[in-house]
């Protein structure tokens, strides 16, 4: 599928706005604005893995090999919070955004 | 070879869907449509069709499975009438919005309240800039072939817009008259097979239909509905020739009747089309030289169609079947006075708000509006174009 944007003229737009593939979540930027966001605390952290499965969206990325996660991808957070409250060391503590 | 019958107005439409038969059809009754998925719920037990109805809870639910139906690539329809519409009135916006050229006949009924059950336009001008092709039917011969012609039109790769077949509740929709039907394998031939492009039971192609569509989009995508909707005037006129090639029943835009050389001339939809002939031709015995053009096609509105066939009257009477109680009349007369301003045509004209909630409208009531025209044309004066027929008023 061609590439679609904001400057795409109406007669290069796909009807009724449909996506002829499939995998594309990724290319939509959930994370532009939040007012809260978490804050990952790497020392606390045991890589348990409770916390990325419950992430509604892709903010908490995990490494191939050693399946560890990394640091947010706050493209992809909207600050909802879950993860924080499943983590069981306090390794991911939320703040306000704004807030150092 | 066409096959004499005498049905009533839902009837022909229950046999032009069975003779379609359709993937999937969802619908919840409501007076005066009812008889419609009645008959054919009737056919899908007897095995005549293979469609998969489905006794939906509401009318809400109705056409939103039709949406997920039409776009999971069958071919779906429905029918309704007021209220029922009015509840629709959400998915009705999403149908057109996604281009999935569902069918729906509606039977048309005054929306409610207080509490009417019986013939007027209300409902059908409540979704009249909705994105839905609109056809109008004046009996069941016209509501039989508009339902024939529809998925030809609806499905066309340039136009891809659901499409509503509306007849006069009761007056036309129970009332039995003489038909003209057509053979089933005629039938399936004609109106074909349904094949999109993209569908969401495409395993080939995994899909997403009705994403999320921000300041950035959605102006573009009405534009598109807007640019396929004028596209459908002229698929609307191929199809219908088609259709004449077939039947020998030949469909217009609208019907000029006795327009060519009258100087006053009245525009109206459906039934009352019926009635107005019959006065025109008395008109016509007493040397009145009386016209009517009657609007099939109401949504691509044919502005400069219409324009055209108007230009030589001396004076015009639009008659809406539905009071837009805005202050300054009818859906349709508005229409028609701006297809004609900006097509620079200068004919003296005036609306009649008529028939609300079943008021019955004569033969005598028509030729009083056309004893009206005769005055507007001798003067070219209208003092007052937003008028009432068979109103019951204080004497002044």
């Amino acid at each position: 599928m061609t590439e679609i944007n904001s400057k795409t003229p109406m007669e290069k737009l796909t009807i009724g706005g449909n996506i002829y593939e499939a995998g594309n979540a990724k290319e939509f930027k959930t994370g532009d604005w939040r007012s809260a966001r978490p804050v990952f605390i790497e020392e606390k952290c045991k890589q348990c893995g409770l916390c990325y499965p419950v992430c509604p969206d892709n903010a908490i990325p995990v490494e191939k090999e050693t399946l560890k996660r990394k640091d947010f991808n706050f493209d992809y957070c909207k600050g909802c919070g879950v993860c924080s409250k499943v983590c069981p060391f306090g390794a991911i503590v939320m703040k306000e955004e704004g807030e150092e | 070879m066409s096959i004499r019958e005498r049905l009533s107005g839902n009837e022909a439409v229950a046999t032009a869907m069975k003779q379609i038969n359709p993937d999937v059809v969802a619908a919840f009754p409501i007076t005066p449509s009812t008889e419609i998925p009645q008959y054919f719920s009737t056919f899908v037990a007897n095995g005549s069709v293979d469609t998969e109805f489905v006794a939906v809870e509401s009318e809400h639910s109705a056409m939103s499975a039709c949406i997920g139906a039409q776009a999971a690539g069958a071919r779906a329809m429905t029918a309704t009438s007021a209220n029922g519409l009015s509840l629709m009135w959400e998915m009705i916006y999403i149908a057109s919005s996604l281009r999935l050229p569902i069918v729906l006949n509606l039977v048309n009924r005054a929306v409610s309240g207080p509490l009417n059950i019986h013939n007027d336009h209300s409902d059908a001008m409540g979704v009249r800039d909705s994105g839905w092709i609109m056809l109008f039917s004046e009996n069941n011969q016209e509501a039989y072939d508009n339902t024939l012609m529809a998925h030809r039109i609806a499905e066309n790769k340039d136009v891809q817009l659901p499409l509503m077949v509306c007849q006069d509740g009761f007056i036309t929709s129970h009332a039995i008259e003489n038909i003209e039907l057509e053979e089933d394998s005629e039938v399936k031939n004609f109106v074909g097979e349904y094949k999109p492009e993209h569908y969401l039971l495409n395993r080939k192609e995994p899909i997403a239909v009705g994403p999320l569509d921000l300041q950035g989009y959605l102006f573009e995508h009405k534009a598109q509905q807007a640019e396929a909707m004028k596209k459908a005037k002229q698929v609307i006129l191929d199809v219908a020739k088609d259709f004449e090639k077939w039947t020998g029943r030949h469909y217009g835009l609208f019907e000029e009747y006795k327009l060519d050389d009258s100087e006053i001339a009245i525009v109206c939809m459906n039934s009352t089309a019926g009635t107005a002939k019959f006065v025109v031709d008395k008109l016509r015995e007493k040397g009145v030289k009386a016209g009517l053009l009657k609007i099939r096609v109401y949504r691509p509105f044919p502005g400069e169609e219409v324009a055209e066939a108007l230009k030589n009257q001396k004076a015009i009477a639009v008659l809406d079947k539905s009071d837009s109680l805005n202050a300054i009349g009818g859906a349709l007369f508005e229409d028609v006075v701006s297809s004609m301003y900006v097509n620079e045509e200068n004919v003296p004209m005036c609306n009649y708000i008529y028939g609300i909630g079943g008021r019955d409208t004569t033969a005598e009531d028509i030729e009083s509006v056309y004893e009206d025209l005769q005055k507007i044309a001798k003067t070219g004066k209208v003092e007052d174009p937003y008028r009432y027929l068979g109103l019951r008023r204080e004497a002044k």
